[in-house]
Order: structure tokens, then C-alpha cells, then sequence
């Protein structure tokens, strides 16, 4: 007989060049290698000072989304950089594509975009596959039922020259998410009512599984907004078992296998599932039902709270610092705090669905006055799609501002950001103090909870505009 | 990299939990193509006041943490993001050794590939360090152990392999490299069945 596996154990046993042992750990396979211009020039350097080429250049995909600007090209022709260093990396990755044989989706593709936006959009993320990346939201691919996971640029360096990792065994964290989602309430409050719960350092040591009625019933953006935050909890990565959602959206994209191939890879994709009596080595189940739309009120993801409940009291000095830092006020809900400027973007919720559930709220109204809203596609497939909808229209009349894709003002490199004080409301994964900007205050939200704070001019919970659209 | 034995150091605390690579280094300056020069950029916005000048609150400024070449940090150090220029920047600011009861997992990583000793002790014995700045300790990689200056020890554990790694001062490539065959042969068999 054998024994019963977690999704997890099957995609890590079917990867394993050498096992583990107590000396050494077990080199796995990698599938696939994503590269973006932060994390890959040093790597790239090793490669030269050692004389190694890149083992296999069919299995790394490039792209350039960080140090981007999301303006236009200037009327000198010039791209608006941040400064030269930006300029200048962008242009070593370019150099180092060329150099090694990579495909790089650089300013002439027409899939360039934000790196866990593509990977998926093209097809290049399926399931069962071991997908790494030097960028810790690399967890986003897990939605498809793929072991995918962030690395450093040292590791990077292993996989260009081996495609191959050392890696020990990963713990299981089963989070069951049971009934079903209030109406109005999505993807993004349901995963940062998760770390909530669990904490951020809830996942340290473990891949987690998330499953249960409410995952299945999920899309497939969706589920990616979940995975993309796994990491927040400290998980080494987040999986979704694959289902018919998963070969629906995956069908057809340009990477994906076609004809026969297509249906050998859905017969071994349907063996990705979790075995009945398989063991996790811990558990955890969260209520749908009881998730209310949630934002953060401190300087990581974990200090989240449904947005009418009262921030809870510091429980020490180092949450005293968060609060006095978000100038949050325990005792008093996020709700109604005045929001200064709103980014809907990132690899969390820049999908085309993120920005219909934005433009949705926005559709008919204007932003307060004094609000800054910038909306930046995922990708470019993400924009062209959004403007055959008009999606950008509606932005645009809104007083939004509609950019070109990248990370922009999640990660701030770009030029794109907040200044000290101000707070912003945004569709990201991350509310480190300094993130958007030296001094800038970050509430994460969902995309329809961002566009109704930018109405409103202050948090708003989206169910009262939704509700009054569906009323008029 | 150069073999990391032991580590003598009086300990300087940063009791903040939670600390993420954000902190450790603003992810504005990852714009470098190098890896070098990054310690006057560690822990910058909380580092410096807007002047430029040091900001005096920020623990590590504090005169009696000036050298110290061991950390102790508050409960999950390092979170965040997976840039290698968090242990980088750490290691070039002087600091060897971050002990903590908790600690990222890629950060971990990260950083014992560098050099830099990421070792998790138990929260009792975390509590007692965070509790006594300024303790003389040794961290002896060979023998898995912190030596207290009371002749006591604090036993960890480590990764075998990335301790054969630094006490050797080798890098993993070279051994991946080594397996280049095994690869083949499991590349053959792999895209064979696909
Ligand atoms: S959008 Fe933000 S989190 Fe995602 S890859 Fe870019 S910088 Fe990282």
C-alpha cells in the first residue's frame, strides 16, 4: 500500500535529484526560474568570475518591473528613471539576457509586466511545477498547485549554473478555510484576516495548503492574491490544489501544452491533490463566514483587523511604536481615517479582475478632493485588456491616474511614492514603516475597499457603494 | 567565502520584533548591480536622523553598542522580502552573528551563505540575553554552542551542512557543481516521462 501524500510531498518527491541526508540537503530540480533586475546582477557576476554558463536558458524567463517607471517616455525620448543606478540595472539585465541566451520580456515585449503577473499570464506557471524566483512573492504561483518560493541571489546563482537547489524538507500548515465569503468581501481581506489570525511569523518553517470550500470556490485571480501573501505570514510557500478553475484558466496561454500534450499534462495535473488521511504537520481552520472586509492599522501584515472593529490596545512598546507610527489610535476603527493618496497595484491585486472590482466602486464618481490615486496595471496584457474595457476611462474620469505597468509604489524604487506622513491606502503586500516612502503610513487593502477610500477620502467600507450601485 | 569558526563579541540588543529587510535596508537602494558598501545604508531611515547625523534612539547607536559584532534580536528577525542585501549590508556594518528565539526563514538562509551566523536559541535563553545587554559571548560554530562569560553554555542547532560550509569557508555551488551528473541523469529521466 502506499502511503498517503500531501499535494506538497508529491510536487517535492517528483523534484528530488539526490534525497536528503543528515549531512547534506536534497538537491532539488527547478522547473522553472524567474529573473527580474534586482536580485540577478551579482548572480550573474558569479556566473562570469567562475566561467559558468546558464544551464538552461529554456527554463528561465526574464523581465523588468521593479526599477521601472510606470510614465511614458519623455518628449527627449528618454524613460522618466528614478535616477542613473536604476537606469543602469535595467540595463545590466538587458545586457546579462543577451549575454546568457534569456528571454527577457524587456520595454519592447508586449508581456512585460510585474514578474508573478507574467509568469501566469503566459503559461509558464502550471501545476506540479518547482518555480523560484529572487523576490519572496514568488509564493504568488502557488495558486496553480505549483512549489514555488522566493530565494536569495546566492541561490539564484545556484539555479542559473545547476537548476538546481539545496534545500532540507519544509514543514505542512493545512489552513482549512471553511463556508463561504460574505458578499462584498474578497480574496484580499480573506488572506490578510489569515494573518491576522495566525500571525507573521504564523507560517515560519512551513508550505502551507490552503483548502477548503471557500478556496475551491475562489478564481484563479483570486487564489493568486492569496498565495502572494503567504509570505507575510513567514510561510516558505503557499499551494492551491489544482482543479478544473486551474485548467480552464490555464488552457490556450501561449506557454501552456497544447492538443495531446495538453491532455497528458491535465491527466498528471488531476493526480495533485492531497491524499485522504494525508498528515500535515500542524492545522489550522478559519471561518469564511466570519470575514469582514479587513485592513491593517500597524507596520506589518499581521496587525489586521476588520475595518469597523477598534485597533486593539499596544501589548508592548514595539506595538506602541507601530501604532504611534500609523498614528492609529487603539480603541478607535480604521474606518474614516482621512487617506491621503491610493495605490491600486502589485503583484497582490494588479490583475485585470482588481481593476474591473476598483473601477467598479469608481464607475460614476470622483475621488475626494486632496486624494492622489495612482492605478497601475499588472502587466501589459493587463493593460491592453483593461483599455479595450475602458477600464482606464473610468479611472481617468475618476481623477485617477492610469500608468504603465511595474511594482511601482509597492516597493517605491521607481520614484513612484508617498510622502512622509501620508497615508496611503493600497492594494500591496506590505506595510513596513518606509515602504511606499521614507515616513509614508500604509494600509493594506482590497482593491475595492482602496477605490472607496479614495471617494470617500477616508477608509470606506466598498459594501455601502457597491450596495447603492446595485440599489440605483 | 572566508571560514567562520568562532565569533567573540560583546552583544548589542535590538529588542524590536518583527524587524524586516525594509528596515535593515530600504529597498530604494536596491537599485546597486553590486554587493559591496552597503553597511553605511543598514537599518539607514531608522538609523540616521533627517539630517544625516545618528540618530541616538536607534539602539545600535548607543555608545556601549559601538563594535558589537553580535546581535541580539527581538522575535522574527529579518522578515520580508528575500534581498540578499539585507545580510550584506549587515555583514559590511561589522555585524557577525544575529541571535534570536525566531528568525525568517529566507533571511536565514540568506545570511548563513554569506557568513553571517542567523542562530535560533531557545526563548528562554533569548529572554535572558535581551534582558542583559553587553554580555561577553563566543559563538563557537564547531562545537554548536555560546559561551557565556560564567563558563555556562547555550547549545544550538544548525543546519549541518551550512555549518560544514562555514567552518570550511566553501561555498554550496561548488558542491551542486560536483553533482552535475546526477542532474543529467535526472533531467533525462525527468523530461523523458513529461
Ligand atoms: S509588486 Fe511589490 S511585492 Fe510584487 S514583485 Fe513587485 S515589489 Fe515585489
Amino acid at each position: 500500500m502506499t502511503t498517503a501524500r500531501t499535494l506538497f510531498e508529491k510536487i517535492w518527491g517528483a523534484h528530488v535529484v539526490a534525497p536528503e541526508t543528515a549531512d547534506t540537503p536534497a538537491i532539488l530540480y527547478i522547473d522553472l526560474h524567474l529573473v527580474h533586475e534586482v536580485t540577478s546582477p551579482q548572480a550573474f557576476d558569479e556566473l562570469r568570475a567562475r566561467g559558468l554558463k546558464l544551464r538552461r536558458t529554456d527554463r528561465t524567463l526574464a523581465t523588468l518591473d521593479h526599477s521601472t517607471p510606470t510614465l511614458p517616455t519623455g518628449a527627449n525620448g528618454e524613460r522618466p528613471y528614478a535616477n542613473a543606478e536604476a537606469k543602469a540595472q535595467v540595463a545590466q539585465l538587458e545586457q546579462n539576457c543577451r549575454e546568457f541566451g534569456i528571454e527577457l520580456h524587456g520595454w519592447d515585449s508586449r508581456e512585460r509586466g510585474i514578474v508573478h503577473v507574467i509568469g501566469p499570464e503566459l503559461g509558464a506557471t502550471q501545476p506540479g511545477m518547482t518555480i523560484v524566483c529572487g523576490d519572496s512573492h514568488t509564493s504568488t504561483h502557488g495558486a496553480f498547485g505549483a512549489l514555488a518560493f522566493g530565494i536569495g541571489t546566492t541561490e539564484v546563482g545556484h539555479v542559473m549554473a545547476t537548476q538546481c537547489l539545496l534545500q532540507r524538507k519544509p514543514k505542512t500548515l493545512a489552513i482549512h478555510v471553511d463556508g463561504e465569503l460574505p458578499k462584498g468581501v474578497g480574496a484580499k481581506d480573506l488572506i490578510l484576516h489569515i494573518i491576522g489570525q495566525i500571525g507573521v511569523d504564523g507560517g515560519t518553517g512551513h508550505v502551507v495548503e490552503y483548502r477548503g470550500a471557500a478556496i475551491e470556490k475562489l478564481s484563479m485571480e483570486e487564489r493568486m492574491t492569496v498565495c502572494n501573501m503567504s509570505i507575510e505570514a513567514g510561510a516558505r510557500a503557499g499551494l492551491i490544489a489544482p482543479d478544473e478553475t486551474t485548467y480552464a484558466w490555464l488552457k490556450g496561454r501561449a506557454r501552456a501544452p497544447q492538443g495531446e500534450a495538453w491532455d497528458r499534462a491535465t491527466a498528471h495535473w488531476r493526480t495533485l491533490r492531497t491524499d485522504d488521511g494525508a498528515r500535515y504537520d500542524r492545522e489550522v481552520r478559519i471561518d469564511a463566514a466570519a470575514v469582514k472586509p479587513t485592513v491593517t492599522y500597524g507596520t506589518h501584515p499581521g496587525m489586521a483587523i476588520a475595518m469597523d472593529t477598534p485597533v486593539p490596545a499596544a501589548r508592548n512598546a514595539v506595538e506602541q511604536r507601530a501604532l504611534d507610527y500609523m498614528q492609529s489610535r487603539a480603541g478607535q476603527p480604521m474606518q474614516g481615517t482621512p487617506v491621503d493618496v491610493v495605490f491600486v497595484g502589485s503583484c497582490t491585486n494588479s490583475r485585470l479582475s482588481d481593476l474591473r472590482e476598483a473601477a467598479g466602486v469608481l464607475r460614476g464618481r470622483r475621488i475626494a478632493d486632496g486624494v492622489r490615486m495612482l492605478v497601475v496595471p499588472g502587466s501589459e496584457a493587463v493593460r491592453r485588456e483593461a483599455e479595450a474595457e475602458g477600464l482606464h476611462e473610468v479611472f481617468r474620469a475618476a481623477g485617477a491616474e492610469w500608468r504603465i505597468p511595474g511594482c511601482s509604489m509597492c516597493i517605491a524604487m521607481n520614484g513612484d511614492l508617498a510622502l512622509p506622513g501620508q497615508l496611503v491606502v493600497s492594494t500591496s503586500n506590505r506595510n513596513f514603516e518606509g515602504r511606499q516612502g521614507k515616513g509614508a503610513r500604509t494600509v493594506l487593502a482590497s482593491p475595492a475597499t482602496a477605490a472607496a477610500s479614495a471617494v470617500a477620502g477616508a477608509i470606506a467600507d466598498p459594501r455601502e457603494y457597491i450596495n447603492q450601485e446595485q440599489a440605483a | 567565502m572566508k571560514p567562520v569558526t568562532r565569533i567573540h563579541s560583546r552583544t548589542a540588543v535590538l529588542a524590536d520584533e518583527n524587524v524586516d529587510t525594509d528596515r535593515i535596508i530600504p529597498a530604494r537602494f536596491l537599485t546597486t548591480t553590486t554587493r559591496t558598501g552597503l553597511g553605511k545604508l543598514c537599518f539607514n531611515d531608522w538609523r540616521y536622523l533627517p539630517d544625516g547625523s545618528d540618530n541616538p534612539d536607534f539602539p545600535l547607536n548607543k555608545p556601549e553598542a559601538k563594535g558589537c559584532a553580535i546581535v541580539v534580536a527581538g522575535r522574527n528577525f529579518g522578515c520580508g522580502s528575500s534581498r540578499e542585501h539585507a545580510p550584506w549590508a549587515l555583514l559590511d556594518y561589522g555585524i557577525q552573528a544575529v541571535l534570536c528565539s525566531e528568525i525568517a526563514d529566507i533571511f536565514r538562509n540568506n545570511a548563513l551563505k554569506n557568513g553571517l551566523l542567523a542562530i535560533v536559541i531557545s526563548a528562554a535563553e533569548h529572554r535572558w540575553l535581551l534582558a542583559n545587554p553587553g554580555v561577553e559571548l563566543s559563538v563557537d560554530v564547531q562545537g554548536q554552542y555560546i559561551a557565556l562569560p560564567d563558563g555556562g553554555r547555550i547549545s544550538f542547532e544548525l543546519e549541518p551542512f551550512a555549518r560544514h560550509c562555514l567552518l570550511e569557508g566553501v561555498d554550496q555551488l561548488g558542491f551542486l557543481l560536483q553533482h552535475a551528473g546526477d542532474v543529467d541523469a535526472f533531467e533525462a529521466r525527468y523530461e523523458a516521462a513529461a
